[in-house]
């Protein structure tokens, strides 16, 4: 009885334990979250979102910053998205599964996961700016520096690569989901296989391109570390163009805790751009969870 | 298919037989021009994320490549290095000094703005912090600044200077900017292993047993809190964690722990901890519900606890993939940039005392890179020291994919 008893309770309190991790764990999270959004909430404006900054970044809003992570999340997801969603058609259509080439690669893409961001944006620099743009600004504009050097472009194609794995595995993930039925009924009616994975597959499993495309918005709008030298600016008076450098929130944040003798001055600014990313990838994040919640029950189903 | 539409194409047919095979092309595949190339093209950019790990490697590598020149340098790789040096990356250019450089990418336009960044090279941000490395770092920074001369002389000598910046890789200095450069890589490696050490005492416990309680524990409904939760985690940015570990855990932790310094390996590995808790729970939480419900159940039936199961069937069972978990877990905290940047302190310094600054790998090539000359010693140790990097994560990762899944498959299936 007694040995009964301690032993429910040695149980009980081992999975004490388990449950308070979990739980410590998840109270991070809300702290985290709870700290930044209390500490920006009295900075969110209007103004705030749509002025520039004034008085050497002391004063004034972040427009200029969201500007720019917009239009690099953008042309980051033109070039990610499809190379992305390609790639994943390949692997789920056309390899065979435990073919050398599918597990090489597979093998590619994690890797290409799990490279610290900070390669990527040597391999930006190295790459991108020295090799590429050097040789167009040789070929086009007889050696002139244009391309070659940090710009708005590089960044989003660096960036591009570092969201790759993130679109491939989700788009994969939700071309599984499409049952191998369906396949079989439009190969019966005579079609072809890229009319089946044009006309059938591929409608099928939007949302999961949706919930890769969101998913790496989400990770390319918070990096910061390949921008560091591919484009990423301190301050900038006017809106960006492709061949520009350009400002970012997850930037203006490290500037700001970081680089400026004033640190105490910029305080409510740093909260305010901190809350406004978090705020950005929280909805993204959410929204691209429901989604794939959405699409394992389907599966299951 | 293609083989037989080939041989159909060579026959010459008769007219009777070409009726025939017309009627059988109808429930035959034909070729069609578009399938084909659809395919390729296909084919063609799938392989593209084969070359694209092979071209990180071989131009993050191919940056660092002239340090190993110690022999004679080139005319050529000497005339780039000189054409090079005219242009200084995100450095801060003060009307006075003789910089001739047009372009300052990364460059602070605004006048109120320039001395500041100038004066916070290396990245201090914590007055209290205020150690003779720093000190030492920012006024050689400061030297350079005022006399680009000296980055010019440096980037044109070429193998006296590889050579003597390979020799000193071995020591434990490092003064990248200076009139005697010395890249001693000792006192960073020591810093990065020993936040990595600091970070996943924090989170691998941590996140092992939460995975536990998920997996093994938990009803449906915890589940479905705790596990989006933790995915939420891993999509905050690591500059929203570092700001986080800078603002907020830096000040709560010196008020808990009393230690001197407020930016140490202690905040920074914490916060990286909390960057890594999302990997390793999400790849341990894999492992342990891969392990068949047979063992559970075999384990309930001979009379063992619900808890004996979990550490003693589950737990044994999935231990390679926890393996894998923790390794990822390193390489995510190895490479960490931002947080790093942001709540260690940022001084290289020979310390195992948890309580002092460091300065990681990752971190020194984000903090330095945006102020050295292209082609210069310096910028070439950065590129060597971000080869280091890919090749350790590299590593890690072939490991974790090989070497444990395989081993993994082979325990659940019971061979």
């Amino acid at each position: 009885m007694i040995n009964n008893f301690r032993k429910n309770f040695k149980g009980a309190a081992i999975e004490g334990v388990t449950l308070f991790s979990a739980l410590l764990i998840i109270a991070i999270v809300f702290v985290m979250f709870i700290v930044i959004f209390i500490g920006g909430k009295s900075q969110l404006s209007w103004e705030f979102l749509t002025s520039f900054p004034t008085e050497g970044m002391t004063k004034g809003g972040i427009f200029p910053a969201i500007y720019g992570t917009a239009l690099l999340v953008i042309i980051m997801s033109i070039a990610a998205v499809p190379f992305g969603t390609i790639t994943a058609i390949y692997l789920t259509e056309y390899a065979k599964e435990n073919s050398i080439i599918a597990k090489t690669i597979r093998f590619a893409v994690r890797t290409l996961a799990v490279i610290p961001s900070i390669i990527y944006g040597l391999f930006g620099l190295g790459f991108f700016i020295k090799f590429v743009g050097t040789h167009v600004d040789n070929a086009l504009y007889g050696g002139t520096l244009h391309w070659g050097q940090p710009n708005l472009l590089w960044a989003s194609l660096t960036m591009a690569l570092l969201t790759l794995p993130v679109v491939i595995v989700s788009v994969e993930e939700a071309l599984k989901t499409v049952p191998q039925e369906l396949r079989a009924a439009s190969l019966a009616l005579g079609a072809t296989k890229w009319q089946t994975i044009y006309k059938v597959v591929l409608p099928g499993s939007v949302s999961g391109i949706m919930t890769g495309t969101i998913l790496a918005v989400s990770r390319g709008a918070g990096e910061v570390a390949p921008i560091l030298f591919t484009g990423a600016a301190y301050y900038l008076a006017t809106l960006p163009g492709l061949g520009d450098q350009f400002m970012v929130l997850g930037y203006h944040i490290y500037v700001l805790t970081t680089q400026s003798a004033n640190v105490d001055q910029t305080l409510p600014i740093q909260f305010g751009t901190t809350c406004v990313l978090l705020m950005l990838t929280f909805v993204l994040n959410m929204s691209a969870v429901i989604l794939r919640y959405r699409i394992r029950k389907k599966k299951n189903n | 298919m293609t083989k037989k539409e080939k041989k159909g194409k060579k026959k010459k047919l008769s007219g009777l037989e070409k009726w025939q095979s017309e009627r059988i092309d109808i429930t035959q595949k034909k070729f069609r021009i578009g399938d084909y190339l659809a395919e390729k093209v296909i084919k063609g950019v799938a392989y593209l994320s084969i070359a694209i790990v092979f071209l990180i490697f071989v131009f993050v590598f191919r940056e660092s490549f002239p340090i190993f020149n110690t022999t004679k340098p080139t005319t050529e790789s000497k005339a780039i290095v000189k054409q090079d040096s005219q242009e200084t990356y995100g450095a801060v250019t003060d009307n006075a000094s003789t910089t001739q450089t047009q372009e300052t990418y990364g460059a602070v336009s605004d006048s109120t703005e320039k001395t500041n960044v100038q004066e916070t090279y290396g990245a201090v941000t914590d007055q209290s912090a205020t150690i003779e490395q720093n000190a030492l770092v920012g006024d050689s920074a400061k030297a350079i600044n005022s006399s680009s001369d000296t980055y010019t002389v440096s980037a044109g000598s070429g193998s006296d200077d590889n050579r003597s910046a390979l020799k000193s890789m071995a020591t434990k200095e490092w003064v990248p900017v200076s009139a005697n450069p010395r890249y001693g890589l000792l006192a960073l490696i020591l810093g990065t292993i020993k936040i990595t050490f600091i970070s996943l005492l924090f989170a691998a416990p941590l996140s092992i047993l939460a995975a536990l309680y998920v997996s093994v524990f938990a009803n449906k409904r915890m589940k479905e809190i705790i596990k989006p939760t933790i995915e939420l985690l891993a999509g905050f940015p690591s500059v929203v964690i570092g700001f986080f570990a800078l603002m907020v855990l830096a000040t709560f932790l010196q008020s808990v722990f009393h230690y001197e310094t407020r930016l140490n390996s202690f905040v920074g590995g914490i916060a990286m901890g909390i960057a890594a808790i999302p990997i390793i729970f999400t790849i341990t939480e894999d492992a342990l519900t891969a392990v068949p419900k047979s063992f559970y159940e075999a384990s309930l039936a001979l009379g063992a606890s619900k808890w004996q199961t979990a550490f003693f069937v589950i737990l044994p069972a999935a231990t390679p993939g926890i393996f894998a978990a923790i390794l990822l877990g390193i390489g995510r905290v190895f490479g960490e940039t931002m947080i790093a940047l942001m709540a260690t302190g940022n001084a290289a310094q020979m310390d195992l005392n948890p309580f002092a600054s460091v300065r990681t790998l990752a971190a020194t090539i984000g903090a330095e890179m945006a102020e050295v000359v292209f082609g210069d010693t310096h910028y070439n140790v950065l590129f060597l020291i971000g080869s280091l990097l890919f090749i350790f994560t590299f590593v890690i990762n072939a490991v974790a994919e090989f070497y444990v899944k395989g081993k993994l498959m082979k325990r659940i299936q019971g061979k």
